[in-house]
C-alpha cells in the first residue's frame, strides 16, 4: 500500500512542477496576444493581466465642491480637510478612497474597491498595422491622436517572396548533390563532401562582407533574387548532409533495377528518389521555412528596409527602433510575424522534431 | 560519310554545350532584370517571384541533364555527377568558401582594405574597451545560455517523462522555437518594460512592485545584469530544443536496467546520475556543442533589445556595428575571425564524428 502511494504522490508533484514550467513558459506569449487586441489606452494604463477579474478602485459617488474652492488652502470634503497633493495621489478614508476627477471643475471620486475586468477588445491595432491608412487613436488625457499605418500586408507578401524560393531552391540543389554524393562515384567525391561537412557550423558573419562587396558590384543588394542565393548557401550545407542521410539509407536493389530498366539518373531522381524521401524533406522544409522566415541578419544586410522588398523581421526591427513605445502597434505586428511560423509549427510539429533529430548545426 | 556524321554531331553537340548554359543565363538574367525593375502589386510580385524560383531551378537542372544526355555513353557517365553537385559546389565556392579566405585576407588589412597591417586589428580585438566588453559578454551568453538551457531540457524531458500531460507540455516548451528572435524580443521587451513614476505595465517590474520592490530599467540600468535579462530570452527559446533531443534519448534507456536498479534499492537521484546520464553522455555532449555554437552567433536578440548599448555588445553585434557602422573592414572582419577560430573544434569533432561512422 505504501510504495503505492508514494508513487502517486510523486506523480502528483511532477505534474504539478511540470504544470508551472508550462505556465510560466506560456505567459510571455499571451501577454503578447492579450495586448494586441487591447486599445492603445488601455495598454499604456493598466498591465495586461488587468483583463482578469480583479479588485480596483471603482467609481460609486462623486462630490462636486463649490467652484470658488481655494485648492491652496486645506479642502473641506464630507466634513474632513485635505491638502490638494492628497487628493492628486488619492486618499483612503476608512474603506473607501477619495481623489480627483476634475480638479478645474472641482469634482472629486469618491470610490470602492470592487471585482472588475477590463475587456475593452478590438482589432483596431491589427488593422493600423497592417494597413497602410491613418487611424485616430484616443489617448488617456482624452485627447486625440492621429496615427499612420505601418504598411505591415506588404512586408508580408515580401516575406512569402522570400522564404519559398529561399526554401525550394536550396532543397533542390541540395538533393540532386545528395543523391549524387551517395550513389555516384566521381572524383573529388570525398572532398567536396568532406568540405560540406566541414562547413556545417561556419559562422555565417564569416561570410557577409566578402559576398555584400559582390553583390555591390553585380547590383544583387536589395533584390530577391541576392538574397534567395544567399540564404540557399547557407542553408546549403545542413539541408544536402541532412538528404545525404536520408537518401544514402535508401535499399540499393531499387536503383539497381532502375538501371536495368534503362532509367537515367535524372528521371530516378525526380521519379523514385524524391516521393521515397518525402518525410525527409518535409522535415527540412519546414527547417529552412522557418529559418528563412524568422531570419534577421541575412535581411538586414542584404534586402535593407525599402519598403518594396522590407521583409516582416525587418518592419518589426524598424518599428522597435522608431516606435518603441507605441505596444499596441508593437505587439500585433510581432504577433501577425509569428502566426505563420506558429501555424508551421501545430500543423506539422512531427516533422518538425523530426528534422531536430536528424540533425540541426547550422551555421 | 560516317567521319562526316560524327563530325557534325560534334559540332551540334559543341554549339549545345555554349548554348544551353548561354539560354539559361539569358533567359534568368532577363527575368531577374525584370523583376528590379518592375513595380508590381505586392501579392503579384510574391506569386511571381515564387513561380520564378521554384520553376527556374527545375529548369536549369532539367535542360542541362538533357545536354550530358547528348553526350556520347562514357563522357554522359563522367560529367552527370558534375552537373548534379556542379551547382551546390558553386554556390558554396562562392558564397561560403572563398568569402571565409577573403575575409582572412581583409582581418589583416586596415579599415579601408588599402594598407596591410599584420596582426594589429587582432591585438586591438583583445584590448580595445568595447571589443574586450563584447568577448566578455559572449562568454557569459555561451555560459550560462548553454547551461540552463541543456540543464533545464534534461529537467523538463525527464518531467515529462512522468508526469500525464507529455505531449501538451512539450509542445508548449517547444513552441518559442517556431518564432523569430525578433518576434521574441518584443515579447520580452514589454515584460522588461519600465515607466518611470507611473504605473508599471511591464510584467516584470509589476511583480516587483507587488513584492514591495522599487521598479528598475531592467535593460540599462543595472549592468552587467542585464546581460542575464537577454540570456533570459534565449533560454526561454532554445530549452525546447535540447528537450525534445533529450526527450528521445531518455526513452532509448533501456526500462529493464533501470527497473534492476530499482529492486536492488537504488533511489531515483541515483539511477539518474549513475545510469541515465552515462546512457545518454553522447547526446549531451552533442545538444551542448549545438546550443554553443548558435550562442556565439547570438545577433538578433541583443540587437532588438538594446542594440548593443549599456554594456550588452556581443561579437556579432559589434562585428555589425564596426563593418556597418564605422565602416571598418578591417576590425569587422578580425571580429567574423574571431568567430570562426571558436567553432573550430566543432568542425574537428564533427569531421571526426564522421570518419569514425566509415559512411563514406
Amino acid at each position: 500500500m505504501r510504495p503505492h502511494s508514494r508513487k502517486r504522490k510523486s506523480k502528483w508533484l511532477v505534474n504539478s512542477i511540470l504544470a508551472l514550467i508550462c505556465f510560466v513558459w506560456l505567459v510571455p506569449t499571451f501577454g503578447l496576444f492579450v495586448s494586441s487586441i487591447r486599445p492603445a489606452a488601455d495598454i499604456m494604463q493598466t498591465g495586461w493581466w488587468k483583463v482578469f477579474p480583479h479588485r480596483a478602485w471603482q467609481t460609486v459617488d462623486q462630490v462636486e465642491l463649490p467652484k470658488e474652492t481655494d485648492l491652496r488652502t486645506p479642502i473641506l470634503v464630507q466634513g474632513e480637510a485635505y491638502s490638494d497633493n492628497q487628493l492628486r495621489t488619492g486618499v483612503n478614508v476608512e474603506n473607501e478612497r477619495l481623489i480627483w476627477e476634475n480638479r478645474r471643475a472641482r469634482i472629486i471620486n469618491v470610490q470602492q474597491k470592487e471585482w472588475t475586468a477590463i475587456t475593452n477588445f478590438s482589432t483596431l491595432n491589427y488593422e493600423t498595422v497592417l494597413g497602410g491608412k491613418s487611424y485616430k487613436i484616443s489617448l488617456p488625457g482624452g485627447g486625440v491622436k492621429t496615427e499612420k499605418g505601418t504598411g505591415m500586408s506588404r512586408s508580408f507578401w515580401n516575406t512569402l517572396a522570400v522564404t519559398i524560393p529561399a526554401t525550394v531552391i536550396p532543397i533542390f540543389i541540395a538533393s540532386f548533390a545528395a543523391y549524387a554524393f551517395a550513389w555516384l562515384r566521381f572524383p573529388g567525391r570525398r572532398t567536396l563532401f568532406v568540405t560540406i561537412i566541414a562547413l556545417l557550423v561556419v559562422p555565417l558573419q564569416v561570410a557577409l562582407i566578402p559576398i555584400l562587396r559582390d553583390y555591390t558590384s553585380l547590383g544583387l543588394n536589395g533584390t530577391y533574387f541576392g538574397i534567395w542565393l544567399a540564404h540557399t548557401a547557407f542553408g546549403l550545407p545542413l539541408i544536402t548532409y541532412f538528404m545525404y542521410n536520408a537518401i544514402s539509407q535508401l535499399p540499393k536493389d531499387l536503383f539497381e533495377s532502375a538501371f536495368m530498366d534503362g532509367a537515367t539518373n535524372f528521371t530516378i531522381f525526380s521519379r523514385l528518389i524524391l516521393p521515397l524521401t518525402v518525410p525527409a524533406l518535409a522535415s527540412i522544409s519546414i527547417f529552412q521555412f522557418l529559418w528563412v522566415w524568422n531570419d534577421y541578419l541575412v535581411a538586414l544586410i542584404f534586402l535593407g528596409s525599402l519598403p518594396d522588398v522590407q521583409v516582416l523581421s525587418m518592419n518589426i526591427a524598424n518599428l522597435v527602433g522608431s516606435r518603441g513605445n507605441d505596444w499596441h502597434l508593437l505587439t500585433a505586428a510581432a504577433f501577425i510575424s509569428m502566426l505563420m511560423p506558429l501555424a508551421v509549427f501545430f500543423a506539422l510539429q512531427k516533422y518538425f522534431v523530426r528534422g531536430l533529430l536528424g540533425g540541426s548545426v547550422k551555421g | 560519310m560516317e567521319l562526316q556524321a560524327r563530325k557534325n554531331n560534334l559540332i551540334r553537340l559543341l554549339l549545345l554545350t555554349i548554348l544551353v548554359p548561354a539560354l539559361n543565363i539569358a533567359v534568368h538574367g532577363l527575368i531577374f532584370i525584370f523583376f528590379r525593375d518592375s513595380h508590381l502589386p505586392a501579392i503579384l510580385n510574391a506569386l511571381l517571384a515564387v513561380i520564378w524560383g521554384a520553376a527556374g531551378i527545375y529548369s536549369i537542372y532539367y535542360s542541362l541533364n538533357w545536354l550530358v544526355e547528348q553526350y556520347p555513353d562514357p563522357w554522359k557517365k563522367r560529367l552527370l555527377p558534375y552537373i548534379f553537385v556542379g551547382p551546390a559546389v558553386v554556390l558554396l565556392g562562392w558564397l561560403l568558401v572563398l568569402p571565409t579566405l577573403r575575409t582572412f585576407y581583409l582581418s589583416f588589412l586596415n579599415y579601408n582594405s588599402e594598407q596591410f597591417v599584420g596582426f594589429s586589428n587582432y591585438v586591438a580585438v583583445f584590448t580595445d574597451r568595447l571589443l574586450v566588453t563584447a568577448l566578455r559578454n559572449n562568454l557569459l551568453w555561451v555560459f550560462f545560455g548553454t547551461l540552463a538551457c541543456v540543464s533545464l531540457g534534461l529537467l523538463i524531458a525527464i518531467l515529462a517523462d512522468r508526469s500525464s500531460f507529455e505531449r501538451l507540455a512539450k509542445t508548449i516548451i517547444f513552441m518559442p522555437m517556431a518564432i523569430s528572435f525578433v518576434a521574441a524580443g518584443v515579447i520580452w521587451k514589454f515584460i522588461y518594460y519600465y515607466q518611470p513614476e507611473q504605473q508599471q505595465i511591464g510584467l516584470l517590474n509589476a511583480i516587483v512592485v507587488a513584492f514591495g520592490g522599487e521598479p528598475q530599467a531592467w535593460l540599462s540600468m543595472v549592468q552587467p545584469w542585464n546581460n542575464l535579462f537577454l540570456i533570459v530570452i534565449l533560454v526561454w527559446m532554445q530549452t525546447g530544443f535540447a528537450m525534445v533531443i533529450f526527450s528521445a534519448a531518455i526513452k532509448s534507456v533501456p526500462e529493464e536496467i533501470m527497473e534492476a536498479a530499482r529492486i536492488d534499492g537504488a533511489g531515483e537521484i541515483r539511477i539518474f546520475f549513475k545510469i541515465m546520464i552515462p546512457y545518454i553522455s553522447g547526446t549531451v555532449l552533442a545538444v551542448t556543442t549545438t546550443i554553443i555554437v548558435f550562442t556565439l552567433k547570438i545577433f538578433d536578440v541583443v540587437m532588438i533589445m538594446t542594440g548593443g548599448q549599456y554594456g550588452t555588445e556581443v561579437v556579432a553585434t559589434q562585428f555589425y556595428r564596426q563593418m556597418f557602422m564605422y565602416q571598418n573592414a578591417g576590425y569587422g572582419s578580425t571580429l567574423a575571425i574571431v568567430l570562426l577560430i571558436a567553432v573550430i573544434p566543432v568542425i574537428i569533432v564533427n569531421l571526426r564524428q564522421f570518419r569514425k561512422e566509415g559512411s563514406f
